[in-house]
């Protein structure tokens, strides 16, 4: 049941399985190291990220530093899955925990959600993650041959794939002044800070634009008191 | 990479992406996290994810280029209107790239 609902997700996720393949093994990961990290990792962003980064020889503790920081939205999931496998002991939340994704998160809390008390929800769960994880692996396989096997494939600028996702996935979620201030503060601090050694302008434009959001969060108010004094006074 | 560099960095990744999945999974039950940090997480993935697009569109390889001849804005560009208008993320990605390969190779 839960692999069945996550066939909309999965089919979503093939581009970037293979995509992923093709990019690591452009970056110059060897087949073993792009499968391996597709296996232990699982994470699509923070792969793709970590191959871009490999791409332009980063420091490894900076690839680390930096799969942390885009995987950091898992704990938000995590916390709000939480409260529903309460319980549950360590054979569950291990693996669980493991196979967390976007895609799994957004399939699976609508399950726990529904009103019903089924005792069989993390089976669910677990059905959706076992689906997208054995996913992952045929795309990621699919996507290094690719790349093994196509001459020159790295000057095709196929590392454009992943910009356009992030758009693809960013944009819809620019649905609040914040947020898009957000992404227009973080995007223009990482352009200005390009040049940085060990892509620091990546980590810096993040935390900018999270700072930014952040101030700006807490500004309407202020903005909307002074709105009324307008008024009042040209009233 | 070396084979040594390769598995230190998948073993260094697997920490740190297990590290944020699992224990507040199995904890959250318990504790509760500050409105603050809330906050600040849900803007990580749009400044994450802006933080790594923009600077593709805007500087590929590194130099600035606002010009029209720059097939990473161009294409870029009509990823963000597809994106804005269908909410779509697959055809997001099928008409950016479509059109980016298409402006590198035919144009």
């Amino acid at each position: 049941m839960g692999a069945r609902d996550s066939l909309p997700v999965i089919v979503g996720a093939v581009p970037f399985g293979i995509i992923f393949g093709v990019l690591a093994i452009s970056a110059g990961l060897s087949p073993a190291a792009t499968l391996g990290m597709s296996l232990l990792v699982f994470a699509g962003s923070a792969q793709f990220v970590a191959a871009g980064l490999i791409g332009q020889s980063s420091a490894l503790l900076i690839i680390v530093f930096t799969t942390l920081v885009v995987n950091l939205r898992h704990a938000l999931y995590a916390a709000s899955l939480g409260p529903y496998l309460a319980g549950k002991p360590q054979r569950w939340l291990l693996p669980l925990g493991f196979w967390l994704t976007d895609e799994t998160y957004a399939v699976v809390i609508k399950r726990y959600i529904k009103a019903d008390q089924s005792p069989f929800k993390h089976w669910y769960h677990l059905g959706s993650s076992i689906a997208m994880y054995l996913n992952w692996q045929i795309c990621t396989i699919v996507g290094l041959v690719a790349g093994t096997r196509l001459q020159d494939m790295e000057s095709w600028g196929l590392e454009f794939a992943l910009a356009v996702t992030f758009i693809g996935i960013v944009v819809p979620m620019l649905r609040s002044v914040p947020m898009l201030a957000c992404a227009l503060a973080a995007g223009s601090l990482a352009v200005l800070l390009r040049d940085l050694p060990h892509q620091s302008g990546l980590m810096l434009g993040s935390l900018g634009g999270i700072v930014f959001a952040l101030i700006i969060q807490r500004l309407p108010l202020k903005k909307r008191k002074a709105g009324i004094n307008d008024q009042e006074a040209s009233a | 990479m070396t084979y040594w560099q390769e598995t230190w960095l998948i073993l260094g990744m697997t920490v740190v992406t297990l590290g944020v999945r699992y224990p507040l999974l199995a904890v959250s039950g318990r504790i509760k996290m500050s409105k603050f940090v809330r906050e600040a997480l849900n803007y990580v993935p749009v400044a994450v994810l802006s933080a790594i697009a923009v600077p593709m569109m805007l500087a590929p390889g590194g130099e600035l280029n606002f010009s029209i001849q720059n097939e990473y804005l161009l294409a870029g560009i009509v990823s963000v209107a597809v994106a804005a208008v269908s909410r779509h993320l697959l055809l997001t990605i099928i008409v950016g790239m479509s059109l980016f390969l298409l402006l590198r190779f035919f144009v």
